[in-house]
This record gives structure tokens, C-alpha cells and sequence, in this order.
């Protein structure tokens, strides 16, 4: 009998401790988010990050996209070899792009490289003390430091995600013509046949969902990390799990809300 | 000048627990304004502690914390950012931001506040760093290229930048040369006796307490133990606080050492 109590209340306090979390997490989203209609901005915080995010990343989402797009018409090619290939070769690719593996890999690539150095640097910031210094210095620091980043990572994302889209369609193509050796004005007219605004719109709102969700993530682990070096750490390693799985759990969600009739 | 009855900050029953550890278990605590308080005690006894409590940077879990007779424990934001406004802290390691060069750190607040600009920011952080010993080719470095006298000092500057109504130094002069440490506490004086600034001032060197101190006060277990003149510091007759003062092994505070 009171084995099964224990069970029960050791489950109670799991969910119960869950529970808070989330409600605190939601709290800190909140007040980041409340920093964003409340003057003064942090601007040049922004422009930073933004720049960071936006710019910098390229290479990584770039590279990502382009073996994603050609990786998609090779292994399509050995199901549709036979009849109608531009097509469906075509389709498939800029399908999966647009809709899907445009978001999601940018978003794990942007986790691991962005969603990394928010909770690291913020992380050092909290146990040197320089989030209290800040607030010593009159600058609110989730004004400072969290929102400009939630911001700029929404922002930057959707962006990162254009690019990646044109850039894993031309491996597709780079593929299909070079090395499939298909007609490029076919299979280009085929993609743009069968390319709709809702694929890419659908890409570029999971784009800034992943993007908020990586920096809240960042900002939130880095935030709350204690204890020295190891504190850090464990707070990086977490952003970059927790964002991870939100991204392909989230993915999920809009993906149905976008595509479920 | 002339005492204000009411002191700058009165501290009351102020109580904090780090888990099962009670690290400040009633703490009773006046601050006279336009002087400058020195806080004494051992090595993690709850100094640091206690004036974050003060600065809002830790809730405590019981007490009261009066500044200039307002109870601040639970202020808004807007009344607690004007509060914060007027005060300035140096942390114990500094806390340097260490992604903008010294002069930006110098002037954070008076950019933040906007007083400043820019462009003027400059010229205003090689007078602060003169003030501290460092010259002015200094504010184009970084935190991290800097010694850590150094950026004690830095940090120092940038404490005082925005010439705070009330002050609190957190070991100013650990890590300094005693020459270095004497400058130092000519300026914390100044503060006081040219600014008007009310201070508060944590430091083990007894020799710096006195200098800085018009008043004096150990914590011990939690618990204000002695409050007294700074200048009679060693020689106080509470066996307390002479033995602090003196350094001796033998007294009332046993060191908890395993033998
Ligand atoms: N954030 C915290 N979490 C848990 N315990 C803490 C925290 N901050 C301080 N403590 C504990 O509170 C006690 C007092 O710390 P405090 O930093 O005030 O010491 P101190 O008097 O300033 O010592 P020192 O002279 O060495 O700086 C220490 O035992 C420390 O372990
Ligand atoms: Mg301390």
C-alpha cells in the first residue's frame, strides 16, 4: 500500500515540478516579450544578434540545403527511374524543401550554433554576476539581453530559410541535369508547377517558430544556469536538446495546422 | 553638513536561506547618511549576501530593508528601477561585461541612463580611469586583456561613474598593491565626504576599514554582532571583534578546521 503511495507521489511531484517549470518558463517568454513594445529598445543589442544569426549562419544553412536538395533527387531517382521522372523527381524536392526539410534543418543547424552561444554567453553573464551588474546599472537585463535575441532569431530565421529553400532546389536541379542527366527547362518547369505560396509559407512560419524557440531556449537555460563552469555547460548542452526537440515536436504541430483539412 | 535623523538604510530582521543553510538569520543593520559604513566578518558569514538583499538582487526571505525610511522589499518596477538609479555596487570579482571595451563598461550607466553620449562617452571614461590610476590608452581594451587589479579598479571606476546617492564596495581593495589600496580608499573617501554619497563597504584589510569607515559593523552567524566606531577597530573590548581585528587564532569565533 504504501509502496503504491510512494509511486504515486513521487509521479505527483515529477508533473507538479514540470508544471512549474513550464510556468515560469512561460512567465520569463512573457516578459521578454513585454520588453517589446516597452521603449526604450535595445537596437544595437538587436542589429548584433540579428547580424550574427542572420548572416553568419548562411554558410552553415547553405551548405545543409544544398546536399539536402541533391541527397533528395538521387535517392528519388532510384524509386521514379522509370516513367515520368522530371516530375516527380522535381516534386519531391522542392515538396520536401519548401515544406519541410528547409525549416527543420535550418532550425537544427541555428540550435546548435545560435541556441549554443545565447545559453553560453548568458550563462557566463549570470554566474560572473554581470546580470546583476546590469541591473545595477540601470538596464534591465531581460530588456538587454533576452529580447533582442527572441527578436532577431524570429526575425532572422524565416530569412535563413528563403535561402535555404533556392539554394536545396538548385541541388536538386544541379543533380537532375548534371548528373540524371534530365532536360533543365522540364524540370524546372515542373518544379514551379507544382510549387504553391502555401509550401513556402507554411516553411517560413515554422522558420520563425524553430527561431523563437531556439532563443527562448538559449536565453532561458542560459539565464538560469548556476554554478560555475559545469552550470554552463549543462545549460548548453540543454538549450540545445530542448530546442532540438521542440523544433521536430513543433514541426509537428504546424505542419497539421497548415496541411490537415 | 548635518545627520539626518533618519538613517539611509536600516536593515530589520532580515533573514535568507540558501537550502537547509541559514546564512542571514536576523540581521539589524543602520546606515548614517553621508557615511561611510564598513561591514566585517568572515569568509562566506553573509556580507556579499546581505548587500545584494539590500540592492534587490537577492529576496531575502524575511525582513525589512528601509532606504531613506521607504520600505523597498517590494517595490514596482518603475520605483524600483528610480531606486536602483541612485545606487551603484562593485561586485566582489568585478563583473565586467567582457564583450565591450573598458571605456564602454566605464559609462554603461550614464549611456544607459542616456546623460551621455557616445561620443562623449570617451573622453569622460579616461577621466574616471585617471581617477583610479589607469590611463586613458587603457579604455580601449578589453576586460579580459586587463590584470585583476586592474579590473578590480575598472570596475571601481564604473561604480562611481554615474555618482551614486548610496555606494557599495564589495572588497575594493583585495588584489590591490598597498599603494594602490590607499589611492583606492582616498577616492571611496572622497565619495562621501566631496559627493555627499552614503557608503557601504565590505573589506578584511583593517587597516582599509579604517581609513574608509566612520562606522563599523561584524556579522557573525548570521547576526549583526557589534556596531561601533571604525577607528576603534582592534582595540573595541568586545573579544569578537578584536580578535577579527587583530588576526588571532585563539577567541570566541572558532574557525570550523578539522583537525
Ligand atoms: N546564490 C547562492 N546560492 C547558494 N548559496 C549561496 C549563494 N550565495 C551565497 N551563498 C552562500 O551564502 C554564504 C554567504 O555568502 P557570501 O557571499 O555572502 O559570503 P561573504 O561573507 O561575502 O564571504 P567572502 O568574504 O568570502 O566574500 C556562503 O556560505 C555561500 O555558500
Ligand atoms: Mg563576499
Amino acid at each position: 500500500m504504501s509502496a503504491v503511495l510512494d509511486v504515486v507521489a513521487t509521479l505527483g511531484r515529477a508533473v507538479l515540478g514540470a508544471l512549474a517549470r513550464i510556468g515560469r518558463l512561460a512567465l520569463f517568454a512573457g516578459e521578454a516579450l513585454s520588453c517589446l513594445v516597452r521603449p526604450p529598445f535595445a537596437l544595437r543589442q538587436f542589429r548584433q544578434q540579428f547580424i550574427e544569426i542572420a548572416y553568419f549562419s548562411l554558410p552553415v544553412v547553405a551548405l545543409t540545403a544544398l546536399f539536402t536538395g541533391m541527397v533528395l533527387a538521387l535517392q528519388s531517382y532510384t524509386g521514379f527511374a522509370r516513367f515520368n521522372a522530371e516530375s516527380a523527381i522535381a516534386s519531391v524536392v522542392v515538396l520536401s524543401v519548401t515544406r519541410e526539410l528547409g525549416p527543420v534543418l535550418a532550425g537544427l543547424m541555428v540550435a546548435g550554433r545560435i541556441g549554443a552561444a545565447m545559453a553560453a554567453e548568458i550563462g557566463t553573464m549570470r554566474v560572473t554576476d554581470q546580470i546583476d551588474a546590469l541591473t545595477t546599472l540601470s538596464t534591465d537585463p531581460m530588456k538587454h539581453l533576452v529580447a533582442p535575441r527572441l527578436l532577431a532569431a524570429t526575425l532572422a530565421m524565416p530569412l535563413l530559410v528563403i535561402v535555404a529553400d533556392i539554394i536545396g532546389v538548385m541541388g536538386g536541379f544541379l543533380v537532375a541535369v548534371f548528373k540524371l542527366g534530365f532536360v533543365a527547362q522540364a524540370y524546372l518547369d515542373a518544379t514551379f508547377d507544382v510549387l504553391e505560396l502555401m509550401d513556402v509559407v507554411s516553411g517560413l512560419v515554422k522558420a520563425a517558430v524553430f527561431g523563437f524557440v531556439v532563443a527562448l531556449m538559449g536565453t532561458w537555460c542560459g539565464y538560469n544556469s548556476r554554478g560555475g563552469a559545469q552550470g554552463v555547460g549543462q545549460a548548453t548542452t540543454t538549450a540545445v536538446v530542448a530546442s532540438s526537440i521542440l523544433i521536430l515536436a513543433l514541426d509537428y504541430v504546424v505542419t497539421a495546422a497548415f496541411f490537415s483539412e | 553638513m548635518q545627520d539626518s535623523p533618519t538613517p539611509k538604510i536600516r536593515l530589520r530582521g532580515l533573514r535568507k536561506a540558501f537550502g537547509p543553510k541559514q546564512v542571514l538569520d536576523g540581521v539589524d543593520l543602520e546606515v548614517r547618511a553621508r557615511h561611510s559604513m564598513v561591514i566585517l566578518g568572515g569568509s562566506g558569514s553573509g556580507k556579499s549576501v546581505t548587500i545584494k538583499c539590500i540592492l534587490g538582487l537577492i529576496r531575502p526571505d524575511a525582513g525589512v530593508i528601509e532606504v531613506d525610511g521607504a520600505d523597498v522589499t517590494r517595490l514596482n518596477r518603475r520605483d524600483r528601477a528610480a531606486l536602483m538609479d541612485r545606487m551603484g555596487m562593485l561586485f566582489q570579482n568585478g563583473a565586467l561585461f567582457d564583450s565591450i571595451p573598458v571605456w564602454e563598461n566605464v559609462c554603461f550607466k550614464l549611456l544607459a541612463q542616456r546623460r551621455i553620449s557616445r561620443a562623449q562617452a570617451r573622453d569622460h571614461a579616461a577621466e574616471a580611469l585617471a581617477q583610479v590610476g589607469l590611463a586613458a590608452s587603457v579604455g580601449d581594451l578589453s576586460p579580459a586583456e586587463l590584470s585583476g587589479g586592474m579590473q578590480k579598479r575598472v570596475a571601481l571606476a564604473r561604480a562611481i561613474a554615474a555618482r551614486p546617492d548610496i555606494i557599495f564596495f564589495d572588497e575594493p581593495t583585495t588584489g590591490l598593491d598597498p599603494i594602490m589600496g590607499a589611492v583606492i580608499d582616498g577616492l571611496i573617501v572622497d565619495c562621501v565626504e566631496r559627493l555627499g554619497a552614503t557608503a557601504v563597504s565590505i573589506t578584511h584589510d583593517m587597516a582599509s576599514a579604517r581609513r574608509i569607515g566612520d562606522d563599523a559593523a561584524m556579522i557573525h552567524g548570521g547576526r549583526i554582532v557589534w556596531t561601533g566606531s571604525a577607528e576603534a577597530l582592534g582595540r573595541t573590548g568586545n573579544a569578537m571583534v578584536d580578535q577579527f581585528a587583530n588576526g588571532e587564532r585563539e577567541g570566541p569565533i572558532r574557525m570550523e578546521l578539522r583537525k
